[in-house]
């Protein structure tokens, strides 16, 4: 057990970020012009990046049914998606839609997306998500404990978790929005790396502001750093609110300046999204054909 | 290609830019040959752009004459409000033509577009509507409202448009008339700039445009029928002035070279500390008089900022000034480019370390890579000289007080930057610091309403803000 004190020690010895730079930084590398082969190649990356999500209270079997078709037949010559994201309750339903695809099942778990349960109700979701086939685990943090300084009970949470989870892959979310500064972004990112991370995410999709410009600058920062220092490569995942190519391509364009081209890869960048791989179909179409097809030629789901 | 490779080439067109074959002098609202004519040139390519007029004694005798006549007639009695109005009018007329105006930038001076479209020409409006609005409030100011007559205003080639606007903008709103001489290297915005004045129907003779070298630039300086001189540009012709000016009534402000420090301390935010770094030598190909030149950083962080700034250097993309990718662009010209190596050269001779990223240079036109030297000595020359291109030397310090010392240690004092998290280091060291601005947490911040000038060898007097007006009204 790492104590609170020592995390404080840590957490606190990172450089502060300057909101004004980091802005500006984000707002500069989003000047950067994506045009032609580059585009393709762009879109193409981020369509295999994308974690095809459905969070609703609403999804009922046939809902997850079709999305799974949905990753897999993207467009004809087109990658499939990164993963399926749904709720732990539709895990085998995902398992069955997707088996021998080569897609990820990605399941929320943790009480999502609120965290507010106790921490014997969080293992068991993890555990019968894992059970049930999901291959990549997306938990929320204790955003309370977080704010009230409680790095040790976060800290092992995370442990806890990534100990349920098995061979499946740990995706945290830090609900950046509900850590409001860059600093906290900064430091829960580490203390999360530290607890053993496979990913860092910023969001639910259930919170305001989400995956904003600067807060991924600062989480691929958070991944650059702790791999030259730590010597562990840690993906990031931005979600919520991305939802146009433009989002996604300039998302990209921070991988690649910030975190370094190493993170172009679905293995290590994904992005949570429900509605942006259509954008990116029709992006990738007017490239390939010269003009814009209507959004009825593309499946909603 | 994948798209770790790099970006395709996303080039600005030059269709927006309806480029003359040769340009006159703009004199008493209308273009005139000069016996004498020279070339521009684009720095990128090396290619000629067109034949300017080179203004001779009797086209400065005339353009001063005519800056008379319409200071005497028209523009010095003419009420505030109404020369407001003019202002007004040109600036908008700056942000509609601002595509075109941002191209031909980037083709004359070798700047990249993406510094062109987001700095120069939202800066160069921004002046104009902030002077326009000083115009009908001048009593409010506290420098009188009473114009100084006709300004002589010699202006840099690093940003030709912006300083134009530097000086043309409150000139006019204080109710001077102007001649204004462009930089040899780069006279087309200033001449663009010439038809904005007649687009807005400016009165003949309140803007006057004389284009030619130095030669033009002293006579200009010079002229018994100016009442103000207002130069920027390098510190030993801005001496010259100062000496040619002495014992006259002329006014005279100077805002000249710079050899501004970056202090970066053990707490800074690291990362936009280096971005402010790269910011402060990189930002315009380091062709910026308050660039931050000297990089004091503290050794105990020393080694993992250079390692955090060499590798931001690495994403530096350098070339074609017209691609909307490139960060930096073509240096001005070949003698600037001379000037650079020299001093670079003397840097590896007197035993500091020279780093630059590898990037390939188009075979054509004026580059030099973004350069680092570290184990850089106070008493090298790149450590005291103004390089004026894109080279930063870094040097260390242990304590605040050593810092303050070295940053001052320097005959210049026109710009420094401080980069800490503490803000109470921040305030005691901004207070011991001899610069006309100190930029916190940042560098290169730009904004009408605030006041710029240098301290020493930097020059005197202030452009910008309210204190930015005393250069151009009489105080009785």
């Amino acid at each position: 057990m790492t104590s609170t004190t020592e995390l404080r020690r840590v957490l606190y010895g990172l450089p502060g970020v300057d909101e004004f730079g980091a802005r500006a930084r984000a707002a500069r590398l989003a000047t950067r012009s994506v045009k032609n082969e580059s585009k393709a190649a762009a879109i193409d990356l981020a369509i295999s990046m994308v974690d095809l999500t459905t969070l609703e209270g609403a999804d009922t079997p046939g809902k997850v049914r079709a999305l799974c078709g949905k990753a897999v037949h993207t467009a004809p010559g087109a990658p499939t998606v990164g993963a399926v994201c749904v709720y732990p309750d539709l895990v085998k339903v995902a398992v069955e839609a997707l088996a021998d695809t080569g897609v990820g099942i990605a399941s929320v778990a943790t009480a999502f997306p609120s965290g507010r349960a106790p921490l014997a109700v969080k293992l068991a979701d993890t555990r019968q998500a894992v059970l049930d086939g999901a291959t990549e685990i997306d938990m929320v943090i204790d955003r309370g404990a977080y704010l009230a300084g409680d790095y040790a009970k976060v800290f092992d949470e995370i442990t806890a978790v990534k100990d349920a989870c098995g061979d499946a892959h740990l995706k945290v979310i830090l609900e950046t929005g509900e850590l409001a500064t860059y600093d906290n972004v900064r430091r829960a990112s580490w203390l999360a790396m530290l607890a053993g991370a496979d990913f860092i995410k910023t969001s639910t999709g259930k919170i305001q502001p989400a995956a904003t410009a600067p807060v991924v600058l600062v989480m691929l920062e958070a991944v650059r750093d702790f791999a030259a220092e730590r010597g562990r490569i840690v993906g990031v995942k931005p979600a919520g609110g991305i939802r146009t190519t433009k989002d996604a391509l300039k998302m990209l364009v921070q991988v690649r300046e910030v975190a370094g081209p190493r993170w172009l890869d679905p293995a290590l960048f994904r992005i949570g999204a429900s509605s942006l791989l259509n954008d990116l179909l029709m992006q990738r179409e007017k490239l390939a054909t010269g003009v814009y097809s209507g959004p009825d030629y593309f499946s909603l789901d | 290609m994948t798209f770790a490779d790099g970006y395709a080439p996303a080039p600005e067109s030059t269709s927006v830019v309806d480029l003359r074959a040769d340009y006159g002098l703009f004199i008493d609202g209308a273009f005139t040959a000069a016996k004498e004519t020279f070339e521009t040139v684009n720095p990128a390519t090396e290619e000629v752009l067109a034949e300017v007029a080179l203004a001779g004694a009797e086209d400065v005798d005339r353009a001063v004459a005519a800056a008379r006549t319409a200071f005497e007639n028209v523009w010095g009695p003419m009420p505030g409000a109404e020369r407001a109005k003019y202002l007004f009018r040109i600036a908008r007329l700056i942000q509609e033509r601002s595509r075109e105006l941002a191209v031909l930038e980037s083709l004359d001076n070798g700047k990249p577009i993406r510094e062109t479209r987001d700095f120069d020409l939202p800066q160069v409006a921004a002046h104009f509507f902030y002077h326009a609005g000083w115009a009908d409030k001048l009593e409010h100011a506290g420098y009188g409202t009473t114009p100084l007559g006709v300004a002589a205003q010699v202006i840099p080639w690093n940003f030709p448009l912006l300083m134009l606007a530097w000086k043309i903008a409150p000139a006019l709103a204080c109710g001077n008339t102007v001649v204004l001489k462009p930089a040899e290297t780069t006279p087309l915005t200033a001449l663009a700039f010439a038809e904005i004045c007649r687009q807005a129907e400016l009165p003949p003779g309140v803007v006057n445009i004389v284009t030619g070298a130095g030669e033009t630039g002293r006579l200009l300086v010079e002229h018994p029928g100016v009442d103000k001189v207002a130069f920027t540009g390098s510190t030993a012709v801005g001496k010259s002035i100062a000496r040619s000016v002495a014992g006259t009534s002329k006014r005279l402000g100077l805002e000249l070279g710079g050899k501004g420090a970056n202090i970066v301390f053990d707490d800074a935010p690291l990362d936009e500390a280096v971005e402010g770094i790269v910011n402060a030598i990189f930002f315009n190909q380091g062709h910026v008089c308050c660039a931050g030149s000297r990089l004091l950083a503290q050794e105990s962080v020393a080694e993992e900022l250079l390692a955090r700034l060499r590798a931001r250097m690495a994403t530096l993309v350098v070339g074609d000034p017209l691609d909307k990718n490139t960060d930096v662009g073509a240096i001005n010209s070949a003698a600037q480019l001379a000037r650079i190596r020299e001093l670079v050269d003397a840097g590896t001779a007197e035993g500091a370390e020279v780093w630059a990223p590898s990037c390939d240079l188009p075979e054509r036109g004026f580059w030099f890579a973004p350069t680092v030297f570290t184990e850089v000595a106070a008493s090298h020359r790149i450590a005291r000289e103004e390089i004026f291109g894109p080279v930063l030397s870094v040097l260390t310090f242990r304590t605040p007080a050593e810092a303050v010392e070295k940053a001052n240690n320097t005959p210049y004092g026109l710009s420094a930057g401080i980069w800490t998290e503490k803000g109470s280091r921040i305030l005691a060291v901004a207070d011991k610091l001899r610069a006309g601005v100190v930029w916190a947490n940042t560098f290169n911040q730009f904004d009408p309403a605030s006041p710029f000038g240098g301290f020493k060898e930097s020059g005197h007097g202030r452009e910008g803000g309210r204190q930015g007006l005393e250069a151009y009204l009489a105080q009785s």
